[in-house]
């Protein structure tokens, strides 16, 4: 008897998903037997807009490329952008953006572990966590004045100083923290309908991690010990040994799963409990911006003719920048962003094929995917500046591959 | 049939109706704390039958309409009847003597397969997908509920209601007997919210998963047939087992020489007490305390563990009466 053969389609709108995307799967009893991944549902074109506003004013569209980590590309963007203007930025204001970065990156952490955990329909998790995030916030608006997209990084520096009396409200979170991080590492890794869920779900091995181009904890589970705060150290993490956290360092062995993926995000909220001790109690003395004056600023970023790409360990994986001042313009004349999720969403397909049915909101989950970073428009220019329309772009294409091919004498 | 057991057959299934929904608020309520929400008020699940009932009621293009349609009626209609098999307290049940246990199994079998007919009807590939987890998930629990059914049987010799409700089984059973009795007490709340489609078994209807699977094409009248179903079989249930485990009266706890219309107010009110701890044991801290098990996992939990405790329950009853 032929099995018969349901076509499930989920999203673009769909409970599991908070974010437009489609995962089109064929399936047979609960498995799965066919799937394709359809992206592209949210357009915004913030890169086009960037290039048409100057470069502080880019800084603060960067951070409402993410809905979620609302520092990741800012942090990215500053840090390619002084290396572009080469100018660096003052000691404190570096500890200052390293302590925000990782506060960011706890939050983003607890959120994702209640995101995952309401996805097997497990919401008293969803909403201890969320309660528990909730001091973390407080103590980004007490930095920072705002509870999410925080405009408080700068090229060059900060714009707001942790003051003494900050101080003692952070180190109260950070002892908090250690013993929240406790209590939920109790929860999800001794739980044992999570781990009845999660084991061997989405099993992403090294090989298929590192063909795959995953990043971020989705590698890091799988056993690759990549990280950009050790790999490119910036800022304060150039101070600091930090290493990567990969499963076999904790338990000795990398099965890349969702199981192991749940204990890399929370052994990363402990190395970022220790990072910001760290910064705090380091914190050094000096001024918080290397060039004060916004007009100062605009002014040399028009002199300047460069190009630089960044890059800032973000709490989903590596976003990169790339960022080029033409000397004409007071913005960036291009601004090109990779954000994590490109690559990630890219483990699904393979991951999804022969799963089951039960499987798809875990799998879709564990990469945490941020629809809104990773879709926008590429805008090409030709040597006049003028954009290149998409009939032009592929009749160039198609001329350049001839002339290779002339070049290179390759026959048909 | 006499015109006390008409009367009992009007009035018990609006008074089904209205404390299926007020147990569900109170359940809506509880769970809402126990995860430091402060929750809908109690009268929530009131609106939202009326508002489910103002709202169009839309069929599917490709569904099946008349299987579609008919189907939240069965499946409100057995919820009704089911009801009227179920002793409330002191009082006699109204169809008592018309058919007893094994047709109160075939009820509550009768909605679920109510159900997964509709979503199987309804052409949806998430409701297909539901249904099919339905009835897979109705073939493991149904055994152990079977066997908890047929441990009563071997102990009363009779599968009558009333009789197990007007002598308390513990009473009946001996040392061995009564600890089989307990195991299947324990087989029969962890059937309990595989029953009534609540976590961690709300797999045919899982929201993240299958976008409530079966009912996921279902709207307007229909889709208050099947909440309003779904609340009367919890507080069904939940009676069930007060009936079956716990029918002590106050009045013989406590000594109490009540007659008449106290009497009867006062059982009445236990009687919904019991049944009220039941429901939040059994339903509202297990489907706040786990997450969803995928599909093989629960078939593994009913056909393997809950299988064994039901029927070692069984053997030491048979061994101890």
């Amino acid at each position: 008897m032929a099995k018969t053969q349901y076509y499930v389609p989920v999203g673009p709108i769909h409970p599991a998903l908070k974010e437009p995307i489609r995962v089109e799967a064929k399936v047979e009893g609960e498995k799965i037997v066919e799937v394709d991944v359809k992206r592209g549902f949210a357009h915004r074109g913030i890169e086009y807009m960037g290039m048409k506003r100057n470069a502080i004013q880019t800084l603060y569209l960067s951070e409402r490329i993410c809905g979620i980590c609302s520092i990741s590309h800012p942090y990215a963007f500053v840090v390619t952008a002084e290396k572009a203007l080469g100018i660096e930025a003052p000691p404190r204001a570096q500890y200052i953006r390293t302590i925000i970065g990782e506060l960011e990156r706890i939050h983003s952490h607890i959120l994702w572990l209640g995101v995952v955990a309401h996805e097997m329909g497990f919401d008293s998790l969803l909403f201890w966590t969320w309660k528990g995030r909730e001091r973390l916030l407080d103590i980004l608006e007490l930095l920072t004045g705002n509870r999410i997209n925080y405009s408080v990084f700068m090229i060059g520096g900060v714009r707001r100083d942790i003051k003494e009396s900050h101080i003692k409200a952070i180190k109260d979170m950070i002892s908090y923290y250690r013993t929240f991080n406790q209590e939920m590492k109790d929860v999800f890794l001794s739980d044992p309908v999570y781990k009845a869920r999660t084991r061997g779900v989405a099993q992403l091995s090294k090989k298929m991690a590192l063909e795959l181009n995953a990043v971020g904890p989705v590698a890091r589970a799988a056993g690759v010990r990549m990280d950009i705060r050790q790999d490119i150290p910036y800022d304060a993490y150039a101070d600091i040994d930090v290493r990567a956290v990969v499963p076999q360092d904790i338990v000795g062995e990398a099965r890349g799963d969702a199981y192991d993926i749940t204990m890399v995000r929370l052994y990363e909220i402990d190395q970022s409990l220790d990072i910001i001790e760290y910064c705090i109690d380091e914190l050094p003395e000096g001024k918080l911006m290397a060039i004060p004056n916004y007009v100062a600023l605009l002014a040399k970023i028009r002199r300047t003719q460069g190009e630089a790409i960044g890059a800032h360990e973000a709490p989903r994986g590596e976003v990169i920048h790339y960022l080029k001042f033409d000397g004409k313009m007071d913005g960036p004349s291009v601004w090109k962003v990779i954000a994590p999720s490109y690559n990630n969403i890219n483990t699904w397909a393979p991951l999804l094929l022969g799963a089951e049915v039960a499987d798809i909101p875990i799998v879709v989950a564990y990469i945490d995917p941020c629809m809104c970073c990773n879709d926008r428009i590429a805008v090409v220019r030709d040597e006049d500046g003028r954009i290149i329309d998409p009939a032009t772009l592929h009749r160039k294409a198609v001329e350049k591959t001839r002339k290779l091919r002339e070049e290179l004498g390759v026959r048909e | 049939m006499t015109p006390e057991t008409l009367v009992y057959a009007f009035t018990f299934p609006v008074l089904g109706v209205f404390l299926g929904l007020v147990y569900k608020g109170i359940d809506r309520r509880f769970s809402a704390r126990l995860t430091s929400r402060i929750g809908p008020p109690i009268r929530q699940p009131f609106w939202d039958v009326g508002k489910l009932l103002l709202k169009e009621t839309v069929v599917p293009e490709n569904a099946i309409a008349w299987i579609f349609n008919a189907m939240p009626i069965v499946s409100f209609a057995a919820s009704m009847t089911l009801l009227l098999y179920i002793p409330f307290g002191v009082l006699k049940a109204p169809l008592e003597g018309y058919g007893d246990l094994v047709v109160i199994l075939y009820l509550l079998t009768l909605q679920s397969l109510a159900m997964a007919i509709g979503g199987f009807a309804s052409g949806s590939p998430f409701s297909s997908v539901g249904a099919q987890r339905e009835m897979v998930l109705m073939m493991s629990y149904e055994m152990p509920l079977a066997t908890v059914i047929i441990g009563f049987a071997v102990i009363y010799r009779s599968f009558s209601l009333t009789t197990i409700a007007s002598t308390p089984v513990w009473g009946v059973a001996g040392p061995l007997a009564a600890m089989g009795v307990l195991l299947l007490l324990v087989a029969l709340l962890a059937v309990t919210p595989a029953e009534l489609a609540k976590l961690p078994f709300d797999i045919a209807e899982a929201e993240t998963e299958i976008c409530e699977g079966m009912l996921a094409e279902y709207s307007g009248r229909n889709l208050a047939l099947f909440y309003l179903s779904d609340a009367v079989r919890g507080f069904a249930m939940a009676a069930l087992e007060v009936v079956l485990f716990f029918p002590f009266t106050l009045t013989s706890i406590l000594n109490l020489s009540l007659t008449g219309t106290a009497y009867y107010a006062v059982e009445a009110l236990w009687f919904l007490f019991k049944v009220l701890v039941i429901y939040l044991l059994a339903i509202t801290l297990v489907r706040t305390s786990f997450a969803r098990f995928r599909i093989e996992q629960a078939s593994r939990v009913f056909w393997v563990y809950v299988n064994i405790i039901a029927l070692v329950g069984l053997a030491l009853v048979w061994l101890g009466v």
